[in-house]
């Protein structure tokens, strides 16, 4: 393993760890300028994990061990998760034992473990949450899949570094089956990470909320891993969509230390891009009912299989 | 991709397109919105037209698709929107299937369709052989979407989907139908459109509804209470 590795290697979770609050209050700024209200502040969810750290934590009587340790399972897998996607440098060593379709595992190993310490309390609310999350979740995880096998079949190999590679030295062209790929990716995004069509990460109204009722019985440190995971999430999806769609910038294999260095304020335009995109989707766009959104990710899918099915037929 | 003109690029986006609407007027429930996407149809085969129009130099290529943009994007959008609007139909009932079922047949359908396209692809000796199998594949969803439908007015437009595939599919096939018969076609589907049109308000007039399932049963009672 050489050095210029393991630099790429921790400043990738560096930069994951300390970017994904801050990516998180971008997006809650971009979206309320849009809306006409007063932004709240860029550093908010900082304060907000910090505070959480100071407090004395608060754990229901039932609680098993499992509802203390899942916010630790869940951020390791988020964090692990950041180590293995290429945002900034394609020379990861992680990736040497993690593909693709094990970062689709560990987000989905996150996702179960985060709803079975809400259905572990026993409370209505959190069994609601879990069950919505779980459903949510089986349907967005086969539409991230065939997502990433589009990517894979263009590139021929599933680990990501190489994918990112291949797809950012190939010749410029019109790709259709990248760009349904890219809409059905944008869709899985929206349902994984509780954005408005389908949750309202804004919200705590009992009946609608997804993502809020998993957390209901979390206080102190625990909620502040959990929100910290949440934004890590959210952030890791912006770079899987990076690494798959935009990846132009990062430092390949045979480029100098220095591409490394210039890789960072590259990341950082691609997420002020992102983060504002996003906040426009959110801002037109209005809440689907519960049961409207197994529709909507069945179009994720299809966008998904129609660009697979779209490059096997026109290689293009 | 490399190496590929960008005019067969456009052509293989104009392709992938027509797929995408194809999917888009399967699961669209407002009538309003099947004949604009219909409408979007007409104007990607245009392009698609003019590209292969372009490539081929064929100067009745120019033809069919000014035949094209006047018949498919122009025309009967047009009168299907006056129809919409004095038969005041809006809405289809829920389609047979529910929506993520009819996708996933969709979805079977164009993989059907592309393995049905290989062997023809294979004999093809145009550039644009490789969409053959999205021709196929979008005649056989307009089919589908026919099927899945209640309303008259939604068979009627999946039934024009289906000539703008057999339309693609003879362009990327041979490069065109010979002209009489890309004629005869432009103006069978204009008069089939005008006499449905009338069809419809007989339908209306005798059922109350544009729903086709009155038509299934043949009903005693109807007929014999009008022959006496």
């Amino acid at each position: 393993m050489r050095p210029i590795e393991i630099l790429t290697q921790l400043l990738e979770l560096i930069v994951a760890l300390v970017a994904a609050p801050l990516f998180v209050g971008w997006v809650n700024q971009c979206r309320a300028w849009l809306q006409n209200r007063s932004a709240p502040s860029l550093w908010l969810p900082y304060r907000g994990i910090r505070k959480l750290f100071h407090k004395d934590a608060v754990i229901a009587a039932g609680a098993s061990r499992l509802f203390r340790l899942a916010p630790y399972i869940v951020f390791g897998a988020m964090v692990v998760a950041a180590g293995i996607i290429p945002s900034m440098g394609t020379r990861l060593p992680l990736t040497r034992v993690a593909d693709a379709i094990a970062l689709v595992g560990l987000l989905a190993m996150a996702r179960v473990f985060m709803s079975l310490a809400a259905m572990d309390i026993g409370t209505a609310f959190g069994t609601l949450g879990a069950r919505r999350e779980m459903m949510v979740g089986f349907l967005a995880e086969p539409a991230l899949l065939m997502v990433i096998f589009v990517a894979s079949l263009i590139s021929a190999t599933t680990a990501l570094p190489a994918i990112t590679e291949h797809l950012a030295t190939q010749t410029l062209g019109l790709y259709p089956s990248l760009a349904f790929t890219a809409v059905a990716f944008l869709m899985v995004l929206l349902a994984e990470n509780a954005r408005i069509p389908v949750d309202n990460p804004a919200t705590h109204l009992e009946l609608t909320m997804i993502h809020e009722a998993l957390l209901l019985e979390y206080s102190a440190r625990h909620l502040a891993l959990m929100e910290w995971a949440a934004a890590l999430k959210l952030f890791n999806y912006a770079c899987i969509g990076f690494a798959l769609f935009i990846p132009w910038g990062v430092s390949t294999r045979g480029s100098a230390p220095a591409a490394l260095l210039a890789s960072i304020p590259l990341l950082a335009v691609k997420l002020a891009a992102a983060g504002t995109f996003l906040a426009l989707i959110e801002t037109v766009s209005a809440k689907l009912r519960v049961f409207r959104a197994p529709e909507f990710l069945a179009t994720a899918f299809l966008f998904a299989v129609l660009g697979l099915l779209v490059h096997l037929l026109l290689g293009a | 991709m490399a190496g590929v003109p960008i005019d067969l690029q456009l052509l293989n986006l104009c392709a992938a397109l027509l797929l995408l609407l194809s999917f888009a007027m399967l699961t669209q429930r407002r009538i309003v919105n099947l004949v604009n996407l219909l409408a979007v149809q007409g104007t990607v085969l245009f392009v698609a037209t003019l590209l292969i129009a372009g490539r081929t130099r064929q100067p009745h290529l120019y033809l069919s698709a000014a035949l094209t943009l006047g018949l498919k994007v122009v025309l009967l959008p047009y009168l299907l929107h006056r129809l919409i609007r004095r038969l005041a139909v809006y809405w289809d009932a829920e389609p047979l299937l529910n929506i993520s079922g009819t996708m996933l047949v969709g979805v079977l359908i164009v993989v059907f369709a592309f393995g049905l396209a290989q062997p023809i692809s294979a004999l093809a000796s145009t550039a644009t052989r490789n969409a053959i199998g999205i021709a196929i594949a979008v005649v056989l969803l307009s089919f589908l979407t026919m099927i899945t439908r209640r309303k008259a007015m939604s068979q009627v437009v999946g039934f024009l989907s289906m000539e703008n595939g057999l339309f693609f599919g003879a362009m990327s096939a041979t490069y065109g139908m010979p002209m009489v018969v890309e004629f005869g076609v432009a103006l069978d589907v204009l008069v089939a459109v005008l006499v449905l049109g009338i069809f419809f308000f007989q339908i209306r007039e005798q059922f109350d509804s544009l729903d086709l399932h009155h038509l299934e049963s043949l009903r005693e009672d109807a007929t014999s209470g009008r022959g006496e």
